[in-house]
């Protein structure tokens, strides 16, 4: 294809994305080292009968005036960055010289909102994906095992975690874990305390949390390891078969070969959603016990006042996050593709 | 399909393999079948303090309706808290949103698959960077430059800005479709005398609406689904579905108005079913897609 048509193609699209994504994430970094301006303050002085005081009122027109001189705003670097809201850097040294042994300055860390955030999202991140792999890959092999008729229906009830809306899907389990719903009901049972609620414990929140995430991804391991099996080379599994190997040698040197490359791409793109994690915060209204990075954004940009530096500094930081667990995908991106070429 | 040699089974093994399955299927649907019965009673059998059986057989909702079923939540939420409105900018949204990333996905789509230079490849990349890229950082650099231009809160600015996020997805999908469809059809064409696009037009559009009614599908639902660009961008007159669920949670928690939430979280779920029902295998063949050929 030439470069000029192929310009022409892509254009539409080139535009999209540079206007509505690549200026954004300019305007984003743009606001994170500019605060907005202070009101202008000024002392007045305010005479009556009884004497003189002084008292202090903002100045509307001053303030208005370097509005707009500097609609950015102050020029402050990397103030926010470093603030206590986020890397809090200050903050951690003095923790790390303080605290007695790793458990208190660990403590002390995890009342940081931003590390807060961090270790929430990277928690849900690496326990979520790989509990999606296992489970995903145990349903394609029990969807695998059963006559072909019934498939068509189990599929179908199997998509409807993934399908759903976040936000509603873990609304309808919020609903169901409250106390007076019947899954909290049955594990006040369980635990034999009627006073147990989920939702007021930190451990439990997560565990939630962890749980809807699992519950909503699975479907999408499950068909992928699902399509993966129907073309597992039939001729190979049959020669190992008749070479002599076991059940298990047969899923061990035939077919779990066969689904790596599946896995790898599942652990992808899992890695970004969950990387992402937010509607679940929103819905299980959690915030008290869990924050995660795209909820602690969401947090500042909502409410009376929206607090842009403080959010487009956390979004700088988690677009950060996004690049490193990218990396080792690009590289072998770019590799594939050299091979490609050839 | 024929069961061979290799595929048999144990009998302890193929029982496990029944009851793990039914215990995911019972996972899977069960909220979803409790919710849509739940929508019909009253909160005080919805959440049943008293007795869990309340939730179904609706002890409170006859007492308090006179009858064991009740359209309360639906009628408050779509009339009183006027959610056919969300309901028609929803629409609104996803149609436009559908039409303009496909429009555009194609054409991109279709000259990535046939472009073996490293600019292809890098526009890939940044396209999947872009995908990996949380929305909602992306919103807070929308805000200051749309109060500026007064594009704030209005569907249009929703549309374009979720069309544009739909693109890096839409891109690799249709990129890996438009590759199994062979070179040589619109190479032959040109080699008739048409031009790059008169090929696409003519050979390649008519062989490639299975690729895109997946792409499509997608499409649809990351415009439906979506929360964090719809809640933060549409002013409270232009809310889509699913933010307003939300805002129906921070403000109505009073007695009865929680059943307003959750009729309309049925009302958002039952065109998903529908889809799943008609697309299953469209579905299912879009989420392997990457997977399977890539």
């Amino acid at each position: 294809m030439k470069h000029k048509t192929f310009f022409w193609f892509v254009l539409p699209t080139s535009l999209a994305m540079l206007l509505f994504i690549a200026l954004p994430i300019v305007s984003v970094v743009m606001q994170s080292v500019y605060a907005p301006h202070e009101q202008v303050v000024i002392e007045v002085d305010n005479c009556d009968i009884f004497g003189c005081t002084k008292s202090t009122m903002v100045d509307q027109e001053a303030t208005g005036k370097l509005r707009d001189a500097e609609p950015l705003g102050r020029f402050v670097g990397t103030d926010i960055y470093v603030n206590r809201s986020h890397l809090a850097i200050t903050e951690i040294s003095l923790a790390w010289q303080n605290s007695a042994g790793m458990g208190e300055f660990l403590s002390e860390v995890m009342n940081l909102p931003f590390y807060r955030a961090l270790a929430f999202t990277l928690t849900y991140t690496f326990v979520v994906t790989p509990l999606v792999l296992i489970l995903g890959f145990m349903i394609a092999v029990a969807v695998n095992s059963i006559p072909s008729v019934l498939r068509g229906p189990t599929i179908f009830l199997s998509l409807l975690p993934m399908i759903i809306t976040p936000l509603i899907g873990s609304l309808i389990l919020f609903w169901m874990i409250d106390s007076r719903g019947i899954i909290g009901t049955l594990i006040q049972y369980l635990a034999g305390d009627p006073s147990l609620s989920m939702k007021a414990s930190t451990p439990l929140t997560w565990v939630m949390l962890m749980v809807y995430g699992v519950w909503h991804s699975a479907p999408f391991a499950f068909v992928v390891y699902y399509a993966g099996l129907q073309s597992v080379p039939k001729d190979t599994l049959e020669s190992a078969m008749i070479d002599g190997a076991s059940r298990w040698q047969q899923i061990r040197y035939v077919i779990i070969p066969h689904l790596v490359p599946l896995t790898t791409f599942i652990a992808l793109m899992q890695l970004m959603d969950n990387f992402r994690v937010f509607e679940p915060i929103v819905s299980f209204n959690a915030s008290a016990h869990a924050t995660s990075l795209s909820y602690f954004i969401y947090d500042d940009l909502g409410g009376e006042t929206r607090l842009l530096s403080s959010a487009a500094a956390t979004s700088v930081l988690t677009i950060v996050g996004v690049a490193v667990l990218l990396t080792p995908v690009l590289i072998r991106t770019w590799r594939d593709f050299g091979r490609s070429k050839t | 399909m024929s069961t061979s040699v290799a595929e048999r089974r144990s009998p302890l093994l193929k029982l496990f393999a029944w009851s793990f399955l039914l215990l995911w299927l019972v996972l899977a649907a069960f909220p979803f079948l409790w919710t849509f019965w739940g929508s019909f009673k009253v909160e005080g059998d919805f959440f049943s303090k008293a007795d869990w059986m309340w939730a179904i057989i609706g002890h409170l909702t006859e007492a308090e309706t006179g009858s064991t079923f009740t359209g309360a939540g639906y009628e408050g939420a779509w009339i009183q808290e006027e959610f056919w409105k969300s309901a028609l900018n929803t629409l609104i949204v996803v149609v436009c949103v559908v039409t303009i990333s496909l429009t555009i996905g194609t054409l991109a789509g279709y000259a990535l698959s046939r472009s073996t230079f490293n600019y292809a490849f890098w526009l890939l990349i940044i396209a999947l960077i872009f995908r990996a890229m949380p929305p909602i950082t992306l919103v807070s650099g929308y805000l200051l430059p749309f109060y500026e231009w007064n594009l704030w809160g209005k569907l249009p600015t929703a549309i374009i800005v979720l069309v544009a996020i739909n693109q890096p997805f839409t891109l690799w999908m249709l990129t890996s479709f438009f590759k199994n469809i062979p070179k040589d059809l619109d190479e032959s064409a040109m080699v008739d005398g048409c031009t790059h696009f008169q090929a696409f037009r003519h050979v390649i559009i008519p062989v490639m609406w299975p690729g895109v009614i997946t792409t499509g599908l997608f499409s649809l639902l990351l415009a439906y689904n979506d929360f964090a660009v719809t809640a933060m961008i549409l002013s409270k007159e232009n809310q889509t579905m699913v933010p307003k669920i939300a805002s129906f949670l921070g403000t109505t928690q009073t007695k009865g108005n929680v059943m307003f939430a959750v009729a309309s979280v049925v009302s958002v779920t039952a065109p998903l079913f529908v889809l799943v029902m008609f697309f299953q295998r469209q579905i299912v063949s879009g989420l392997t897609a990457g997977a399977v050929k890539g």
